[in-house]
């Protein structure tokens, strides 16, 4: 039966980046429903041990496409070796984190092979379609589920007709889960020989400089978020006292991020990370659908606002209505008398 | 050496300042009372056409747009700020396009205005925040990428070069032309528009909007031909309709929701020490935080 694949994305340090082995942990899980094979895609100048980092996560075969020329990622060779393995292989599904890395290389590949793509997916499940037209049923079709509109609206979409079936994923919407640490999974080495020609390395990296990650939010079991209505940059820094005394992370909405307050890095909601920890602290945010589309699964929230009304309300167990100014100095105050 | 630039550019609903009368009963949008904006990174995009034609006198930039008549809005305000002539693709065939359809219409229009030096769209439409019809676009005409461009660097008779704005860093890359182009929104901010030009090309407007607005356009066509935004439909462009609108897009939505958030039984409290101080005690002994 046709296979799904994850192409599998590397960081900085040439590991398998989060986001691939969070999709490799939701593909199990389809693989699973759909008694296929699960198979990622790795493409960089790694050797077969990296299969190791994957293995764990239940993937039966790596493809995996070796040579220097790949790392860092460029469009073009990593396109041609997708699209090559896709018309071979004939995955049914194809998957693909929604990463700068992600965006560029799933509509190259979609438009390649005439499938439909489906971008920035927050849910992907395995269900039946009838054609309201034909009444023609479709059985086990991706049903990849995405915001639209600006978030404002949940949109279900399929691709009846072309495979493979092909989507992007944000980091931290799907969690990372180990199926077997004896897991065995096999290695297929692409032949680039075949595939790789000089016109896919005409573009010509001058510089480059790219940071490995040092803010991870998404794996922060405390978060103290500020909004706008922290007031300024100044203001903000107060969160990061409050949160490095509490073991926290710092995340942000996105009006914050907008007005500078902090680095986009700590975004959270629909064009951020989305993150579930045991303690969402949100410091002057009103709580746009985007914001609380990335926090919502949260334990337990907490909101100061001095809005008794902000949508974020709605959705925390307390709710302090007041200044986040002074309502954060009394916190850390009680906690500093009370914890040594 | 000149350049021949098209710019893509789409009109958007502004999904930024939805009010809860843009949503109907069903869930699904109500575009008649949502304003139409210029999609603000194709803006950006518009301004590094614009910036390349400042460098290299002569060139020339086409602002290219899909939509219904109404899109010839935003073909005025790039001929305002400074693009030369703009085309408006415009046919029933057209609607439904998915990413796919969107782009296969497109580049069969880059094509029918070939030889093209550069093409320049915005990362994304905030309608969709996909930034698929960039890419797709490219790949389409068989041209390499360079996705969030930031800054023109450079560019010379045979090559660009850009900085683009990756997640956590920057890459500078230098491609052969011609090339596709998509622009972050950290680029820099378009031009104003310039005073002389919305003077001359105030009464641009494409046969459509006039014959809406019961005018005479072969006079003014006849002695200002400048005025004239051409309009193509599928056949201008010399698409196959299999590939276009709805049948031509893989893509189906099967359903559409509001966005519905369980609301949890809250406590509500002041800011007086004595509710904050219980919270935190109430944190500490369910070892939440501590």
């Amino acid at each position: 039966m046709n296979s799904i694949f994850v192409y599998c994305e590397l960081t900085e340090e040439k590991n398998i980046a989060d986001v691939s082995l969070e999709l490799c942990s939701k593909g199990r899980k389809l693989a699973n429903q759909l008694d296929v094979q699960l198979e990622a895609i790795v493409i960089g100048d790694v050797d077969e041990g990296i299969a190791s980092q994957l293995s764990p996560y239940g993937v039966d075969v790596v493809h995996l496409a070796q040579d220097n020329r790949l790392f860092p990622y460029q469009t073009l060779p990593h396109a041609a070796i997708m699209i090559d393995l896709i018309k071979n292989e004939k995955p049914q599904i194809a998957i693909i984190g929604a990463t700068p890395i992600g965006r560029d290389l799933a509509p190259r590949v979609a438009s390649a092979l005439r499938c439909g793509l489906t971008a920035d997916c927050t849910e992907l499940a395995i269900g039946s379609h009838v054609e309201p037209k034909t009444q023609k049923e479709y059985k086990n079709l991706l049903l990849q589920i995405r915001p639209a509109f600006g978030g404002n609206i949940i949109a279900t979409i399929i691709n009846p007709e072309t495979r493979p079936q092909m989507a992007t994923v944000r980091e931290g919407v799907m969690k990372k889960e180990i199926v077997s640490t004896t897991y065995n999974t096999k290695i297929s080495k692409v032949d680039i020989g075949k595939i790789l020609k000089p016109e896919h390395f005409i573009l010509q990296i001058i510089e480059r400089h790219v940071e490995a990650q040092k803010i991870n939010i998404k794996n922060a079991n405390i978060i103290v978020a500020g909004g706008y209505g922290m007031g300024s940059k100044e203001n903000f820094q107060m969160l990061f006292e409050f949160a490095k005394l509490i073991g926290a992370e710092v995340g942000a909405s996105r009006a914050a991020v907008d007005a500078g307050f902090t680095e986009s890095e700590r975004q959270i909601g629909q064009t951020g990370v989305t993150v579930r920890p045991k303690l969402y602290i949100a410091c002057g945010i009103s709580g746009a659908v985007q914001h609380r589309a990335g926090m919502a699964e949260s334990a337990t929230i907490i909101s100061i606002n001095t809005d008794p009304k902000a949508p974020i309300n709605e959705i925390a167990d307390y709710v302090i209505i007041g200044d986040v100014n002074s309502v954060i100095p009394k916190m850390i105050k009680f906690y500093k008398q009370n914890i040594k | 050496m000149s350049f021949k630039i098209v710019v893509l550019a789409k009109q958007v609903p502004d999904t930024a300042n939805v009010t809860q009368d843009a949503m109907k009963e069903d869930g699904t949008v109500n575009r008649a009372v949502l304003p139409v904006i210029f999609n603000p990174d194709d803006l950006h995009a518009l301004e590094m056409a614009l910036s390349v034609k400042d460098k290299i006198k002569g060139s020339e930039v086409i602002l290219l747009t899909m939509g219904p008549v109404r899109a010839t809005e935003i073909i005025r305000e790039a001929l305002f700020r400074g693009a030369d002539r703009g085309y408006l693709l415009t046919d029933r065939r057209f609607a439904g396009s998915d990413t796919l359809a969107t782009s296969y219409a497109l580049s069969m229009a880059i094509k029918k205005l070939w030889p093209v030096d550069l093409v320049f769209t915005g990362r994304q439409a905030i309608d969709g925040d996909t930034a698929q019809v960039g890419p797709q676009t490219a790949e389409k005409l068989g041209l390499s990428q360079i996705t969030y461009a930031e800054k023109l660097i450079d560019i010379d008779d045979s090559s660009i070069t850009i900085k683009r704005r990756l997640g956590r860093g920057i890459e500078i890359i230098k491609a052969p032309l011609p090339c596709l182009i998509t622009v972050n929104q950290s680029a820099p901010r378009c031009r104003f528009r310039n005073a002389k030009l919305v003077m001359k090309y105030k009464r641009a407007a494409s046969i459509s909007e006039l014959q809406e607005r019961n005018e005479d356009y072969y006079q003014l066509f006849e002695n200002k031909p400048y005025l004239k935004i051409d309009e193509w439909g599928v056949e201008d462009i010399n698409a196959d309709v299999n590939w276009l609108g709805l049948s031509g897009s893989p893509t189906k939505v099967k359903k559409i929701e509001n966005v519905v958030f369980k609301a949890k039984e809250n406590l509500i409290l002041s800011d007086n020490d004595n509710d904050i101080d219980n919270l935190m005690k109430t944190l500490i002994n369910s070892h939440i935080i501590g």
